[in-house]
């Protein structure tokens, strides 16, 4: 196992950045997933630490080691890809052996690497089969086994459980963690599924168009996001927002929305009086009150059986409530809520935090 | 229901009439190979002369220089579809995977060479190869045909190999293979049906080409087959009998060749079994 860091690692298709300047240390040993919408750069930077893409510029290194020239193979690093890329002339034991006799491990060797893997994963039963006369759990597993059997220095995740069901997905998530935890080995993980970076991560580092918005543990991101986009990012259904106008007091600040609803806040931000700031609350944050501050008009209301999710119309902007009280399933027009300061994000103007509650 | 039936009786209908006239011609090769030549023009239009012989196959093998073409023709299509084969795969793989400087420059130029009538350049290809000593030569003819086979060829495997997820190499890569082991290990072994499709095309393109083997080629040692038939016209008569005997003999490694190949063709025509 091993640690992999990167320092200022950036990449450019001509004079088109795609990715620039990351920095990130993975400490041997740690989980980190790499989550942003679909083209925000994080499978590329994979590709670029995997040695799948160039690196326009900075450093990367493996274990201390500079391997920006390195070629995939002498990396040392497995990875499993979103299609599996099972080798489809191949039976399941021979593609997980592959990597083995490209090195020219004993014959000995490999079938006990190959036992011991294939006994991990339950796939023992298969391993006479083509990857085609394989279901896709078992494909996924497949490719698992054969990032596994080789004892690389990293393990690479590119999506690996966006083709799967629901299902499926929610079972091999928890498979993985717990390899995770029995094998101890340094993992970068890409997914767009945010559950999936919550539930996985010793670390998160959300992307957005080409460059990391914010590293920190799960609950670090979902409790202090850093600026708007890791606010509306992580956490479903998402962060809501709204707008408003700083008022500075002595003690605290008072953010007035657009209503003239007043919202004192505990501390004083530092925003200048008079400053558009932006507010921030989780649904499941907001409460409902017969005397709550803000009237909202309810448009849908979507029961999910742990809870229901209304979604309601705060002046003019939609607005999600979560809420696990089942009364509020009957039809009604309009609600009243309550925003508890103490819940509050409040962002300024170019989106970065400002203060949490 | 009966609608049915009948849409499926005139649909194997129309597929045996489209057989039957496929393979007429074949057919009455046969024929004429195995009718005697006394009854050749005696018993008028006849289906299945009223008795056969195999003198002309005897005659062929042994009195005329068919063995000879045949051994060539064999020795150039067999060279030609290996030789076309090898460098197609390597150069549609490149086409299919790499991005490279003047790689559109190389596409046109290869589809410039597919646009002309092949007549237009007999008369320089002699004019290149006379002076090298490749005419009247074996090895001359290998090299046209080759370099008239590449393109097309390199087109048909470049498509085989877009159809090869770049994953898998990247897998095998990350494995720890070379590039060239991965396009070995992992990326010819599924592109057998685009190889024996390109394999099968070359040699049966090889195999009856008549124009270049007839211009480049003088005398009966270095004659190919199709050249070869046309010893069989005299001045003054053809002799049908014998001309069809060996044009039934040279149908027969084009079709083992194709028997042995088959099996992977039939595998291209259902392929998507890389999918997933």
């Amino acid at each position: 196992m091993a640690s992999i860091a990167l320092s200022r690692v950036g990449k450019s298709f001509g004079t088109h950045s795609v990715l620039s300047e990351v920095d990130l240390d993975i400490k041997d040993g740690e989980f980190v997933v790499l989550v942003g919408p679909s083209g925000c750069g994080k499978s590329t930077l994979l590709r670029m630490i995997a040695g799948l893409e160039d690196i326009t510029s900075g450093t990367l290194t493996i274990d201390g080691q500079r391997v920006n020239d390195l070629k995939p193979k002498d990396r040392d690093i497995a990875m499993v890809f979103q299609s599996y890329a099972l080798y489809p002339h191949m039976n399941v034991a021979d593609n997980m052996s592959y990597s083995l006799r490209l090195r020219r491990r004993s014959k000995e060797v490999i079938a006990a690497a190959v036992s011991a893997a294939s006994g991990k994963l339950g796939l023992d039963p298969y391993l006479e089969r083509r990857p085609k006369a394989l279901s896709g759990g078992q494909r996924q597993r497949v490719a698992m086994g054969r990032a596994i059997v080789r004892k690389p220095k990293a393990f690479l995740f590119d999506e690996p459980l966006s083709n799967l069901d629901a299902r499926l997905r929610e079972q091999m998530r928890a498979e993985i963690k717990r390899l995770h935890a029995e094998l101890g080995a340094t993992s970068v993980y890409v997914t767009h599924d945010q559950i999936e970076a919550m539930t996985l991560a010793s670390r998160i580092v959300a992307m957005n168009a080409g460059s990391v918005q914010q590293i920190g543990a799960p609950l670090d991101l979902y409790d202090r996001p850093a600026n708007l986009f890791v606010a509306g990012f992580i956490g479903s259904p998402g962060m809501n927002f709204l707008e408003g106008r700083c008022e500075q007091g002595p003690e605290n600040s008072t953010v007035v929305l657009s209503r003239g609803y007043r919202l004192p806040l505990s501390v004083r931000i530092p925003a200048a009086d008079g400053e558009t700031v932006t507010l921030g609350i989780r649904p499941e944050h907001v409460t409902v009150a017969p005397d709550g501050q803000i009237d909202a008009a309810v448009e849908l209301v979507e029961p999910t059986g742990l809870g229901i999710i209304l979604h309601l119309i705060v002046h003019g902007e939609s607005f999600k409530l979560f809420t696990t009280d089942r009364a509020l399933l009957q039809p009604q027009a309009t609600l009243r809520i309550n925003l508890p300061k103490e819940r509050l994000h409040v962002f300024d103007q170019s989106g970065n935090r400002l203060a949490v509650m | 229901m009966t609608g049915r039936i009948l849409m499926t009786i005139a649909h194997r209908a129309a597929i045996l009439a489209y057989i039957v006239f496929a393979l007429f011609p074949l057919f009455w090769l046969l024929k004429v190979s195995v009718t005697p030549n006394d009854l050749l023009y005696s018993e008028g239009v006849r289906l299945w002369p009223s008795h056969t012989t195999f003198e002309h196959y005897r005659f062929v093998i042994e009195n005329s220089a068919f063995p000879t073409f045949f051994k060539n023709s064999l020795i150039v299509a067999c060279s030609t579809s290996v030789a076309v084969t090898v460098l197609s795969s390597l150069a549609g793989y490149a086409l299919s995977r790499f991005r490279f400087r003047g790689k559109y420059a190389i596409v046109a130029l290869m589809l410039i060479t597919q646009m002309f009538p092949l007549v237009m350049l007999v008369a320089p290809i002699f004019k290149m190869l006379s002076p090298l000593g490749l005419t009247n030569s074996l090895t001359g003819l290998v090299i046209v045909y080759t370099a008239f086979n590449v393109p097309f060829a390199t087109f048909l495997m470049q498509s085989f190999f877009d159809g090869i997820p770049k994953d898998l190499e990247e897998a095998a890569m990350i494995d720890g293979a070379s590039r060239f082991i991965a396009f070995r290990q992992i990326i010819l072994p599924l592109t057998l049906p685009g190889i024996a499709a390109t394999l099968g095309f070359v040699f049966t393109a090889a195999w009856s080409e008549l124009l270049f083997a007839l211009m480049l080629i003088s005398g009966n040692t270095s004659a190919t087959f199709p050249v070869g038939l046309l010893t069989f016209v005299s001045k003054f008569s053809v002799d049908f009998g014998q001309m069809m005997a060996a044009g039934v003999m040279a149908l027969i490694p084009a079709c083992l060749f194709f028997l042995l190949i088959q099996r992977y063709l039939v595998q291209g025509l259902t392929a998507g079994a890389v999918k997933g």
